[in-house]
Order: C-alpha cells, then structure tokens, then sequence
C-alpha cells in the first residue's frame, strides 16, 4: 500500500515519503506548516487514494482526550432512574450508557482506518500525554465495563498542528514528523493546475507573479497562503478580469484587483496602499 | 554504521532519542526506501527531527556527516575504500545512457551479491564491475538508470546533495525570524486557566457526585467558567537608540496586545524614574508616578520590561541622572523598588545578546534583575516565559 499522490493533491516527494513511511510502520504522522498549505487536505486525499474509511476527530480547546475514546453518559442514566421504572432494566446495564468515541470505532472496524486528529495544539497541554499509550499500542481499558479494547487493524493516524503549543517529546517520539513547507513557484503552478485545469497561462503568470510578490512585502501580519491564492484565483475567473489588468502595461503601480481575497488583515491592507501609493510617487 | 551518523546528530545538538532511532531501523528494515541517500535523508527527518526549528540543524548535520563517508547504509559487504575514490568522471550520450539495460530492484541487489563476491581488484571505467566512474549499475560517479551508489562523493548527476545543502529551513531556526504570530506563540505559554468570579456554568461531574451521595436526589452544583487569569505589567523604552528596534517591538506589543486580557502598559525612557506615562504624544502632560503604578496593580500581575538598557551608566545609578529631567532618585532605586513589589518580573533586550558583555549599562541593568534579562528572539522570549512561570 502506497500513496503516490492524487488527482486533486499535489504531494511533494519528501512528503510522499513521509506518508508511506507512516503507512508501512503504521506510526502516526504528524503534521506542521503554515495555514493553509493543506495538512488536513492530505489525510482526506489518502483515505480517497487508498480507498479506506476517514474519521475524523476535531479538536476544541475543551476536548478531552477521554472523548476520544468514549464517553459515559451519566446523565441520561441519572434521569432513566429518577423516572423509575419506564424503561427499568436499561439502568443496570452501564454499557448502555457508554458513547463511543472515534477511537473506538476504529479499533473495532473491521477494515484498516484512517483517523484524522485535526488541530491538536488547540487542546488543554495533557492531551497528547493522555493518549500516548493509546496510540503507541492502540489499546484502552474501560474502567465501567471493565474491558480492554484493542484495535483489530491498527489504524494509520494523522494529526494536525498549527504550532500554537509545543507537544511533548514522550508524544513526539511516537510519531513521524513532517512540515509542509511553503511551495516554491513550480510546485505552485502544478497545484493551480490541479485545481483550475483552464487557467489561461498568461493569467496565471502574472497572479503567480502578483502573489509572491505580496508574499514578500516586508511587516505584513499574515502572509497569503496557497488556499487564499486559490481563492483569489476563483475571484479573477468569477470576475473574469483580463491578465493585463495585474500588471498594467505603462509601468504604474497599482493594486492588485480583488487583493480582499489574498490580505485578511486591515492593517495589512492599509500597510500594503501604503508602500503602493509610495512607490508610485517615487517614479 | 548508522550508529555514528546517529551519535553524530545527537553530537550536534539535536534531541534525538534511541527510540526514534530504531524506529529509522525499522524502517530501513521495512524496506520504506530504496537505498538512495535523498530518500534516506527524508526519512531519517521524519524520524528523528520532530521540530521544524531544528530542520536546518539537522541540514549542516547531515552534510558534515555524509560529505566524507565511503560506506552507505544498508550494504553487507567492506568495500575498500581505494576503489571508490573518485578518479574519473565518464560522460555518457544520451545515446548510451539509453541503451543501458534497466534491471529490476531484486534483480540488482542480486547481481550486486553476485558480483562483490566474484570481483577481487580495484576497477575503474567499464561497464560490468563495482568501481568508480563507469556505466554498469554498482559503483560511484557513473550513469546506469536505476544504479546503486556505492560509497565516495556524489558525481554531480543526482540531485540529491541540493536538498541539504540549500538550507531552505534556515529562517525557521528558532534564535532568527520572531512575526507577530510567532511571538503570540511565545507569550501563549504564559497562560494560566482558572476558575474565578459568578458560578455560571453547569458543573456535571459534581452534580453527578452530589446526587449519588444525595441517595439519588437532583442536587445541581454550578461553577466559575474557566478563563486566562494571567495579569501582565508592560513597561516600554521608547525613543532614542529605542529607534532601530521599533519594528520589532511593534510587534512584540501588538502579539502581547491580542494576548492577554488583562495588559497593562506604560513608556518610559532608557530607564525607569518616578515617572512613566502612556501615550507618547502627551508624555509631558500626561505622566503617572511610579507610586501610583505601584498601588493600583496588585503584585499577582507579572512584570515584563522591554528595553536596550544602553545608556550612560550614570543615567542609571546617579539621582539627576536622566536625560529628560531633574529624579530625585536615581534610575536604581526606582527599577529595585518595582521589581519588589512584582517578584515575578523579566527584562527583554531586542540587542543581540553577544553584545551584552559590551555596554557597561546592560550589565548594570542585569546585575539589577538579578540576570532574568532575555534577547528579544523566540527562544529568549520563551526562556523569559518559562521563568515567569516558574
């Protein structure tokens, strides 16, 4: 089983490698970089490639790494015994009252999983330490009905980060790392390629120009990334503006059309006039 | 073998484990790679680096490490070292290259076996045995479509070196690049989550735990909402040799700004006096005593002073010392009285932290705060956090 990439994914080789290097050893990914360069995207296109379930696990800031797992609902079990005897028997049964978690699920597909653990630096500091043993032998114990559950096919786990705590090394040994690094300019032109196959050239040369160019702007608070340039790139097409209209022919500098899409910051915005209005006085 | 390249990384520096180790063996064992140093480059990253700050460290690492080696991992046999060293470089025709036959991988590795133990000599040139510069598939420098490489330096037909040699992650190591949200990350460890203030939300493990010792009866309990409690005191140098560092402090105070919920912040200039104020405009007019400051925050907020501390020593340790008016006590006195009243305090200096040992002045400040004085760099800003904490 291997991932070569996917029809609407491009995958640089070091993170293919990553990936079946995960895949073989069926250790957990862990996955860094900027927002927006497609670390969730890519747990989902390796689940469509190699044609196995996806569950996916969502981290708050409240989740615990309990919920996971399961979750005992003592409160619908509290209510079924003040109300007696409506459903009687139900209330001594505690399995009834265990909600399964998405780990769970996993553990007991029948086929291999795939679990995505989006976003895990939003959780408290302890969550990656409470799973450690969970996904080292992918196995837990559940203390109210006092059985072990055990994966029968381990599954292969990615989790995302966007660096926002430091995890701990325990957890960090567990894992294998990739960082998505920014995509030079050919990756780029092969990811737009993917997403809009009927880009005019010319048009995608200058908006490849344009966007690198803005990434480059000294003091800007967020950097464009690959997702905000797609959809900008989908305003350009929606609008239907002309590749001269980015960079104007009499030399004038001026501001990109639609630059809402590629700056989400006002201060950003505002910076960015202002280095244009200054440079335009300067000629 | 791959001991040494392991002893190597951890000699420079680089937090590897020997459980991360085996598991690069087992991988290598699992076959997750062919036997090109450009793969085992990216899996021995995946493996052993889990921090993109240390990518680059990992970089110099591995050059230094692979630029002299003569034995590549995952080969069974001692091959002497006179025979791969680098003596001629054949360049093929496109032509040539063509016409070499592409063997399969098991069928390589076998011939391979074959072929060590049928060869005796040093070889070079050719096309069948293992030597240095030939078309048959083993050996170094030579051009064969699904060749094995054999120890030596790489011949200039792979592109494999580049990859390490670039440095791409270079602005990634952690002393360098600090963004607004690279310093909301730092200052984000200061958090502290508690519960204070009007029981408002509905607590249902101790309802839970209430009822059951109630012999069943709803007893409902509620609680606090838990929030960042954490209170910080900023005090900002501003204006003279404060200039060349305003971009970053910029920063600094606009990350801290969207950070905490309860920031207080005052100015003042090179050191402090009895007086700080909060806008620049009005700082002749609108100034608070020190001893107001003082009073009103309580000493449960942490104190954070962001300075160059490069000024005549005199400023510092002398009444009537400052540049701007007439203290009636000197800048000393003034800074150990607030760093008594806030025991938790640090001193952040955007000047590189080399030049320290130079100014007379910065050492002066940080004998006062009692060396708790960090570089304004990412790993000195998370220093700083974690002593606040402490």
């Amino acid at each position: 089983m291997r991932f070569e990439g996917s029809t609407n994914y491009v995958a640089t080789p070091d993170l293919k490698l990553a990936v079946n290097a995960a895949i073989a050893l069926e250790r957990p990914l862990l996955i860094k970089g900027e927002p927006g360069t497609g670390k969730t995207m890519l747990a989902e296109e390796v689940a469509a490639a190699l044609g196995l379930p996806l569950m996916q696990w969502h981290i708050k800031s409240t989740t615990k790494a309990q919920q996971g797992l399961y979750e005992y609902d003592a409160v619908s079990r509290l209510r079924d015994s003040q109300l007696g005897g409506v459903d009687g028997g139900r209330v001594h049964d505690i399995s009834n009252y265990i909600v399964k978690g998405v780990l769970w699920q996993a553990f007991e597909a029948d086929e291999q999983t795939i679990i995505l653990i989006d976003e895990i630096d939003k959780a408290d500091i302890e969550f990656p330490n409470d799973l450690l043993r969970e996904l080292d032998r992918m196995e837990f114990y559940v203390y109210e009905t006092r059985q072990l559950i055990k994966a029968r096919r381990r599954p292969l786990v990615f989790i995302t980060s966007n660096n926002e705590k430091e995890l701990p090394d325990a957890f960090l040994r567990r894992c294998f790392f990739h960082y998505i690094k920014f995509p030079d300019k050919e990756t780029m032109q092969s990811i737009v390629d993917v997403h809009f196959p009927g880009l005019k050239q010319s048009l995608l040369k200058e908006a490849l120009q344009v966007f690198f160019e803005l990434r480059d702007v000294p003091g800007l608070k967020k950097k464009p990334s690959t997702s905000e340039l797609l959809d900008w790139l989908k305003l350009l097409l929606a609008e239907d503006i002309p590749p001269e209209a980015l960079r104007s022919q009499d030399r004038k500098v001026s501001v990109p059309p639609l630059h809402g899409a590629l700056l989400k910051n006002e201060q950003d915005v505002h910076l960015f006039e202002r280095l244009v209005f200054m440079a335009r006085n300067n000629r | 073998m791959l001991i040494d390249f392991f002893l190597h990384l951890k000699a420079a520096k680089l937090p590897v484990s020997t459980k991360e180790f085996l598991t690069l063996l087992e991988g290598l064992q699992a076959r997750v790679i062919d036997h090109s140093l450009d793969d085992f480059y990216f899996l021995a990253r995946a493996t052993l680096v889990k921090d993109e700050t240390n990518y680059d460290k990992y970089d110099r690492a591995f050059a230094a490490y692979f630029k002299g080696v003569t034995e590549i991992p995952g080969l069974e046999a001692e091959i002497p070292e006179d025979w791969l060293k680098l003596m001629m470089q054949k360049h093929l025709t496109a032509e040539e290259k063509a016409k070499l036959e592409k063997l399969g991988w098991d069928k390589l590795m076998e011939k391979l076996k074959e072929r060590l133990e049928e060869q005796k000599g040093r070889h070079q040139g050719g096309s069948k045995w293992i030597g240095s510069g030939g078309s048959s598939p083993f050996g170094n420098g030579g051009f064969h479509p699904e060749g094995i490489r054999i120890g030596g330096k790489s011949a200039g037909n792979r592109t494999a070196i580049k990859v390490w040699e670039q440095r791409e992650f270079k602005n990634l190591d952690d002393s360098v690049e600090l963004g607004t949200r690279n310093i909301k990350v730092a200052l984000r460890r200061l958090r502290r989550f508690a519960r204070e203030g009007a029981a408002e939300e509905f607590d249902l493990e101790g309802t839970i735990r209430g009822t059951a010792q109630n012999a069943g009866w709803l007893d409902i309990l509620m609680r606090p909402e838990r929030h960042n409690k954490v209170k910080v005191l900023l005090f900002l140098d501003i204006g003279g040799s404060m200039d060349d560092h305003v971009r970053l402090c910029e920063e600094m105070f606009s990350a801290a700004k969207s950070e905490f919920k309860h920031l207080e912040y005052f100015y003042f200039h090179n050191c402090i006096y009895d007086y700080v104020w909060r806008d620049n405009h009005r700082r002749h007019s609108e100034r608070f005593p020190l001893a107001d400051v003082m009073h009103k925050y309580g000493d449960d907020y942490k104190l954070i002073l962001v300075g160059d501390a490069t000024m005549s020593p005199y400023e510092i340790l002398q009444p009537g010392g400052s540049v701007e008016y007439m203290n009636a006590e000197s800048g000393a006195t003034c800074l150990a009285r607030l760093l008594q009243k806030y025991p938790k305090s640090v001193w952040l200096n955007p000047e590189p932290e080399r030049l320290w040992e130079y100014r007379h002045s910065i050492q002066i400040l940080r004998d006062i705060m009692g060396t708790r004085m960090y570089p304004l760099s990412l790993e000195g800003l998370e220093r700083a956090m974690r002593q606040l904490n402490k």
